[in-house]
């Protein structure tokens, strides 16, 4: 369990003209865990698994992998399986041949190699596609493929970057929940790059949230939901989007455009900040309920277990997550003080 | 004006298109056609005015002598063997070139093969004595090395021009899946740019091939002794019984034998060329 263990200790990349994709990042991979990266793109992310892959160098910083040094080894002899985004899979190589490329090469019989390749490939339910090329099989299939082509010579580490973005959404979803049991049942340390929350929520054990070239948060996936480190990770993290009121408080409450927020005692000598609500906590009524405002409906979304509404409150506005059902135009809306996130209006870290 | 029906101006439009493709097939066909019914006419009706068209009776008289007064078979051989390797040596060092051209910036790259493309603009009888000149000093005059060198060298930039547009479609992250799986750059190139490319590089090779077969320059220059020329060397002394006669019949004869291999190259690689093209292969 302790294998697979990446340290990244201040790594910088400037590109030539001056672009900084990365900023002085330090990060450790725990063995047997999925670390994702998540972030907008340009963010940094990709920048960083593939320079953990070889594939580019950091200007500075070091990497560790179980404690050796990889600043100076080429990508091959990195011990990591990397799963490109568009698979890159060899198209006048069979299936077989593609996993079982990095083994040739590296001089594995060829009896240890096919029955190696066959254990991968039944594992991937893709067994009796070896004889085939890439052109004859499906995204889902290829998929498949390119992931064979990393388990199949046991790396310490694995490399995912955005390796969904190219499934139609059914199979994402599918493929997501497998990748899950797979990295479970590997026991694998994986780094997996993704601009998905959804995705990076439901497969990791930490999420590090990339922003710029710096790592903004870093956290279990709830954590992140419930505790984001500021605005942007708040926006980010959570579908449908947060909501956030940024207004300036006079000690008392939160004055945002003609709503007024009761402000927690803490934050009794602060001026500008900002308020924020996960739609899925506003509370919704027909009839007037204590500390609610009134709204007004101005879109209704059914979405099929929620409805998805958008109110406007004051001159702000408001998405609520409700009860699916018919709504009148005039409702009731209340944000719970125990489920309100406080940020700081000028610099957006959370108070 | 009253317009035609459909059906019929789609029919003339075809019949056109088809009357098109036929002037071209017969204008390029025309002088082959031509050099092989002069090779096979008797001496007496190649030069007879008015003009015999169809050889009677066709006579293999010009071949058979070819064949009895000139090593014809070893110069073909020498030219098989020459162009052989040199269109090898150029392709193996054009894909290698190629495949790092192909991933520098565009200023470096754009710069380069535009440096290339004007040195291959200058005229190589310049370089017609100089070469001379080194092959004598090494003693290859003679010997195989000096039209082999020559000829790979000559054809870098052509086939360099064709590999680097080829390289450059292939998705990046292709050599980077092997530069992962732990192939050096030798291999990278052998076992996915050129496979990969397959149809470019087949066509690149062509190219080369016919170039080399069919140079005379220095082929003529450096293949002095009769055993070691090439056909088109071998074709320029075929003479005939005195000065003043120029044997027709057997040059006619010559230069078709001599272009017949091409034929047939060309036969076979267009068929593998059009199998890579339709497997598309190629998919990011």
């Amino acid at each position: 369990m302790s294998t697979g263990e990446l340290r990244g200790s201040r790594l910088t990349k400037i590109y030539p003209g001056g672009v900084t994709a990365l900023d002085d990042v330090s990060f450790v991979a725990h063995g047997g865990q999925v670390l994702t990266l998540l972030g907008p793109s340009g963010c940094g992310k990709t920048t960083l698994l593939r320079i953990v892959a070889g594939l580019e160098q950091p200007t500075t910083g070091t990497l560790e992998l179980d404690g050796r040094r990889l600043d100076d080894v080429p990508p091959g002899r990195r011990e990591v399986g990397f799963v490109f985004q568009n698979y890159a899979l060899y198209p006048h190589l069979t299936v077989a041949e593609n996993m079982g490329l990095a083994l040739r090469v590296r001089g594995v019989p060829a009896a240890d190699r096919s029955r190696r390749v066959r254990e991968v490939a039944e594992m991937l339910g893709i067994a009796g596609m070896l004889g085939r090329r890439p052109a004859e099989l499906s995204g889902g299939q290829q998929q498949r493929v390119a992931l064979g082509r990393a388990l199949a010579r046991r790396p310490r580490l694995y490399l995912l970057d955005e390796p969904l973005s190219n499934l139609d959404a059914a199979l994402r979803e599918d493929m997501r929940a497998e990748l899950k049991q797979l990295f479970r049942r590997l026991e694998a340390t994986v780094l997996y790059v993704t601009h998905d929350q959804a995705e990076a929520m439901s497969l990791s054990d930490e999420v590090a949230v990339l922003r710029s070239g710096r790592i903004v948060q870093r956290a279990p996936p709830l954590d992140l939901y419930a505790r984001p480190a500021d605005l942007f990770v708040a926006s980010f993290v959570g579908s449908p989007r947060i909501n956030v009121w940024h207004g300036r408080a006079d000690g008392r409450q939160l004055e945002c455009r003609g709503v007024r927020v009761p402000l927690p005692e803490r934050l009794g000598g602060r001026e500008a900040l900002a308020v924020g609500i996960r739609p899925e906590h506003v509370e919704v009524s027909d009839a007037e309920i204590p500390g609610a405002w009134p709204a007004e409906l101005l879109v209704d979304e059914p979405i099929g277990p929620r409805s998805l509404l958008t109110l406007r409150v004051g001159g702000e506005e408001a998405r609520a997550l409700a009860e699916p059902r018919e709504w009148p135009g005039r409702l009731w809306a209340r944000w719970p003080a125990d489920r309100l996130h406080w940020f700081d209006g000028a610099t957006g870290g959370r108070l | 004006m009253n317009r035609l029906p459909r059906w019929l101006s789609r029919l003339a439009g075809q019949a056109l298109f088809g009357a098109a493709v036929l002037a071209l097939v017969a204008w390029s066909l025309a002088p082959a056609v031509w050099q092989a019914l002069t090779a096979l006419k008797p001496d007496a009706q190649i030069t007879h005015m008015p003009l015999v068209y169809l050889p009677r009776p066709a006579t293999w008289e010009h071949v058979a002598r070819l064949w009895q007064r000139k090593p014809f078979g070893t110069y073909l051989l020498n030219s098989a063997w020459v162009s052989a390797w040199a269109t090898l040596l150029c392709v193996a060092v054009a894909a290698l070139a190629a495949a790092r051209v192909a991933r520098l910036s565009a200023r470096s790259r754009e710069g380069l093969l535009l440096g290339l493309l004007v040195i291959s603009l200058f005229p190589p009888i310049l370089l017609l004595f100089p070469l001379y000149e080194g092959a004598r000093a090494l003693g290859w005059i003679n010997h195989s090395l000096a039209l082999i060198l020559p000829y790979a060298a000559l054809n870098l930039p052509l086939a360099l021009w064709v590999l680097e547009s080829a390289f450059r479609q292939l998705p990046a992250a292709l050599d980077e899946a092997g530069r992962v799986d732990g192939l050096s750059p030798l291999q990278r190139v052998a076992l996915i740019h050129v496979p990969v490319a397959l149809p470019a590089v087949a066509t690149t090779a062509l190219l080369v091939f016919i170039f080399c077969w069919n140079e005379f320059m220095l082929a003529v220059t450096f293949m002095t002794r009769d055993d070691r020329k090439t056909v088109t060397a071998g074709i320029a002394s075929v003479s005939g019984a005195s000065v003043y006669e120029i044997p027709w019949g057997q040059l006619a004869a010559a230069v078709l034998i001599a272009t017949l291999p091409l034929l047939v190259l060309v036969l076979l690689f267009q068929r593998r060329i059009v199998a890579g093209l339709t497997r598309g292969a190629v998919k990011g």
